[in-house]
């Protein structure tokens, strides 16, 4: 029944988002706190120490935790903001049920008797249309614990093979192409290992403004002597100040890369030792990349020639090196190519698995890391094994104590879950942490899918723009309501811990979870009594393969601030640096530092395919989306926070005075995108640090201001991201302001 | 953790990305909570993403408690110059036209002048400021002169400037480029310099 109970406004009116700022406690200058919680921020990858001021079973709030290695104090503005995002107006105290009579559409329910409908609609679509016709989305901002529940959740409590999780949107690029290459998905190096490089090498990372702690690790390298590239359709604020600048035409990065590793081939700078010795695969991709010369990488790029060899020429040369990226390469439809190719440029050079010689993406999501690995993904069990593959099947099954005939086969990605949906074959949904009418592309699809659900129930704080469709909402837990680990950008396992109890009828939610799974008269396996009980099953159940966290216990982590997995026994302090000489793992077993049997890294041929919408006369521009410092993913939270929203109100799109000019426009005003999907009418904003063949929208908004209304939903074949970062559009000057102008509050 | 007593401020305006940490911190702080001190501006949005976080510099000889008639700005025995004395501010703006880098703040609610005083709650119990605390690029540093000499390899701090005619001198250093010669900065004359990120901005268009 997923439509909107009442109209938009009137949900918004009752469940917001509305604004908390600091008021009471969080404003007296004499506030004294009972106690300060050590814990991290609940927003990005990067996972900021911070201890929480609390007084009165709220959060009123923070002191910077000086000693936490990764940040030392350091916090971005939804750092030190995040602590308002408690003891909200919106926030959800108890279950609520689709009532259209009711103000907001909603009404209270007694959380038991919401249980119980839950597990009826379960029970009843499972039995009608069998176990698959029953999806999940999860998410991964939750803790590892709960993300690990989640998969067992599906695969043995459930038994269906439709879970997928909001890292689809993020991580799956990254993480297909590192499995290529390297046969294991995470960070290579720790951050510490960028501050004594010659170069850094950043492509398609908005550092400053999607991971702000990153920054001073930039900024300290090139104190130290490193030079900075920076590849970007925008001079973003980590842009302005670097030593060499590549506007690179957006969805061409592979060109780029192959690009570069023709020049360190033609002029040999190459670490032939290293190539003979622990890579294979390196005369097929140099055979490949003999074609990109420095003038058809330019034509493709969009990059002068001078500047390719400029590049080629730091990178190649350089003696050590730290090589980064982010979405900006990876959500595309060849966004697994684009990290192969980066990887083949670094693999070439030799610098990997040394002090100062570095590789990773910029993980996005507080537990992007930990979040991918035990099982929430459609094809994966925990540990990082595989739901295909037989032994991984019977080794997990004899741990949940389960018939593994009865575990279901691997299914789909978030966005065909969504297109099985409008097929008709998945009847039912549970969503937790993701909020994809806001985040996934060409959202009016979305919503119209949405609307042929026979059951849908949201958990979560907040009523998000998605679980306004929902038959039930169940009343979950904040990030400081609960505790358990997650693993951050470099790969570090560390603590969340609980500050306050949850309000209301509120609950944590791996116990919601688990009640889900009494009401359905399948409890077995479902009976933890706390998230260190999940913790304790879930490092028996990564022991011996790629994940490892056997050796992680949860003092371990308090006594080391982090413990870097693989970490396969109690007595291993963790491994802060992959692939270094000698290293042994499960894979490999001593033949080598690479996670294969020969121990040896893979090149891997990476051709330039063009987007999957290219511009043409109809839609001549391209349309390219990415975040604000202020706001986070689809801002269920961010959008909730006074002084955040004050930060950036509202999305603006940006666009080049060149472009401007050509279509009368000028900053402020109010300007029309046009894709094939959709419309969008926002206010411009005109500056010149950005191409002029390409626009930007950041994506935190919903409904009329959300620009993923725009966006294609093609994805890439290997991973399933979307593309998110190339459509064509066109663009004009509004014939009048949009609809919502002076209905709707900024952030609404 | 404790800091040493010889910290000093400095900034950097090289390594600022605009986050507005700083900002958003500052009215986290226990002397002014729910307002924030700082300024942190862009200096020309429409040809760079250049911006420039502005704290008290904390001068030897603060015009603003010069001009003050009610003589309700003092500084401290170590430097630091402080908000506005409430019962004596007459919020007669005075100061805030008169501080050559645009520092106090009228909260014309309170009729108070108000300003940063390096969170003076904070360094006083040995604490850093919360915007130097929190600052991701580090822009905003709190710090001992032998820490900057040694992290910051490219630069050196200034803590004389000139507005005109008017010279200044600071507790707070601005970090400049370290082979530079200049004895002090001339703020009036690099108001008509471009904003950072040209070079950039013609790597991109040139050819």
């Amino acid at each position: 029944m997923a439509t909107l109970p009442r109209s938009e406004i009137e949900i918004i009116e009752q469940f917001g988002p509305h604004l908390a700022h600091m008021h009471g406690a969080r404003l007296e200058t004499n506030a004294e706190a009972e106690r300060l919680v050590k814990t991290h921020c609940c927003f990005c990858g990067q996972q900021c120490g911070i201890q929480l001021k609390v007084k009165d079973n709220a959060v009123i709030g923070f002191e910077p935790w000086y000693d936490f290695p990764f940040n030392k104090g350091m916090l971005c503005p939804k750092g030190v903001k995040r602590y308002l995002q408690g003891a909200h107006p919106d926030r959800l105290l108890t279950a609520l049920q689709r009532d259209v009579n009711a103000p907001g559409g909603f009404s209270p329910m007694d959380y038991s008797a919401a249980i119980g409908k839950v597990a009826q609609a379960i029970e009843t679509i499972q039995s009608t249309h069998g176990a698959n016709a029953f999806g999940i989305l999860s998410g991964a901002s939750l803790t590892t614990e709960k993300t690990y529940l989640m998969g067992k959740f599906a695969h043995m409590c459930l038994k269906t093979s439709n879970i997928d999780y909001n890292g689809r949107l993020c991580m799956v690029s990254a993480g297909a192409g590192n499995k290529k290459a390297f046969g294991v998905d995470r960070a290579a190096n720790p951050w510490e290992d960028m501050l004594h490089t010659d170069v850094v090498w950043i492509s398609g990372a908005n550092v400053a403004e999607c991971a702000p702690i990153t920054t001073n690790y930039v900024w300290q390298a090139r104190e130290n002597g490193a030079k900075i590239i920076v590849v970007d359709p925008r001079i973003t604020p980590i842009a302005r100040t670097c030593d060499l600048f590549l506007p690179i035409k957006p969805g061409r990065d592979i060109a780029l890369f192959n690009g570069i590793l023709h020049l360190m081939i033609e002029n040999d700078w190459l670490d032939h030792e290293f190539i003979d010795n622990h890579t294979i695969g390196f005369e097929e991709v140099a055979a490949h990349v003999k074609e990109w010369t420095p003038r058809r990488t330019a034509e493709v790029t969009g990059i002068s020639e001078r500047a390719i060899h400029q590049a080629a020429e730091i990178w190649g040369t350089a003696r050590t090196s730290f090589l980064t990226h982010a979405r900006g390469i990876e959500h595309h439809t060849h966004g697994v190519q684009n990290v192969l190719g980066a990887i083949n440029m670094v693999l070439a050079s030799g610098r990997i698995g040394r002090p100062n010689c570095g590789y990773a993406t910029i993980t996005g999501q507080a537990n992007g890391q930990g979040g991918r690995e035990h099982g929430q993904k459609c094809d994966q069990l925990p540990g990082g094994r595989d739901l295909g593959n037989p032994e991984h099947r019977a080794h997990i099954a004899k741990i949940w104590d389960m018939d593994e005939r009865e575990m279901p086969q691997p299914g789909v990605d978030a966005y065909e879950i969504f297109r099985k949906i409008d097929a008709g074959e998945i009847k039912g949904l549970l969503s937790i942490c993701f909020n994809p009418l806001v985040s996934l592309p060409d959202s009016d699809f979305v919503k119209r899918a949405l609307g042929k659900l026979d059951f849908y129930v949201a958990i979560d704080f907040f009523l998000n723009d998605t679980a306004r469709h929902a038959d039930i909402v169940l009343p979950g837990s904040l990030h400081e309501e609960d505790e358990g680990t997650v693993t951050q950008v470099e790969g570090r396992v560390i603590k969340i811990n609980k500050a306050i109890d949850c309000p209301g009828d509120a609950r944590q939610d791996w116990i919601i979870i688990q009640d889900i799974a009494k009401a359905l008269g399948r409890e077995k396996g479902f009976t933890f009594a706390s998230p260190r009980e999940v913790w304790d099953e879930l490092r028996v159940a990564s022991k011996g393969w790629i994940n490892d966290y056997s050796g992680i216990s949860y003092e371990k982590i308090v006594a080391q601030n982090g413990v870097f997995w693989p970490c396969p026994s109690d007595d291993h302090p963790g491994t802060p640096r992959l692939f270094e000489p000698g290293s042994w793992n499960p894979i490999a077993q001593g033949n080598g530092p690479f996670y294969f049997p020969d121990g040896k890294a893979r090149f891997n041929v990476a051709p330039y395919t063009p987007p999957a919408e290219d511009i043409d006369n109809e839609y001549p521009l391209i349309l390219t989306t990415g975040r604000v410092i202020s706001q986070f993913l689809s801002g269920t939270q961010t959008r909730r926070i006074g002084p955040l929203v004050d930060q950036y109100p509202e999305p603006r799109l940006e666009l080049h005075p060149q472009l401007a000019e050509k279509l009368g426009i000028n900053d402020g005003d109010w300007a029309t995108a046009q894709s094939r999907r959709g419309e969008i009418t926002l206010r411009a904003q005109v500056v010149r640090t950005i191409r002029p063949d390409t626009i930007f929208v950041p994506y935190h908004w919903a409904g009329q201001k959300s620009i993923n209304r725009l966006t294609i939903a093609a994805q890439d074949p290997i991973s399933k991201i979307p593309e998110y970062k190339v459509c064509a559009v066109r663009l004009a000057k509004a014939a009048a302001p949009p609809e919502y102008a002076g209905k709707l509050e900024p952030q609404q | 953790m404790a800091v040493p007593e010889r910290n000093e401020f400095f900034i950097d305006p090289s390594r600022c990305i605009g986050c507005q940490a700083c900002v958003q911190a500052c009215s986290e702080c226990d002397t002014h909570k729910g307002h924030s001190m700082i300024h942190l501006e862009f200096v020309n949005r429409a040809w760079s993403t250049q911006t420039v976080p502005v704290v008290c510099m904390h001068c030897d000889s603060p015009t603003c408690a010069e001009v003050c008639p009610a003589d309700a700005i003092k500084k401290s025995g170590d430097g630091v110059v402080q908000t506005a004395r409430k019962p004596r501010c007459i919020a007669c703006n005075n100061c805030v036209l008169a501080c050559p880098f645009g520092v106090p703040k009228m909260n014309t609610g309170a009729e108070l002048m108000m300003k940063c005083d390096m969170c003076y709650d904070r360094t006083s119990e040995g604490k850093k400021p919360m915007c130097a605390s929190v600052c991701p690029s580090q822009a905003l540093f709190f710090g001992t002169r032998e820490e900057v000499e040694s992290l910051r390899l490219r630069s050196r701090p200034v803590n004389h400037f000139k507005f005109g005619n008017q010279e200044i001198s600071t507790k707070v250093s601005m970090l400049v480029p370290r082979e530079t010669q200049a004895e002090y900065l001339d703020v009036t004359s690099a108001m008509n310099e471009k904003t950072s990120g040209q070079v950039v901005f013609l790597n991109m268009f040139e050819e």
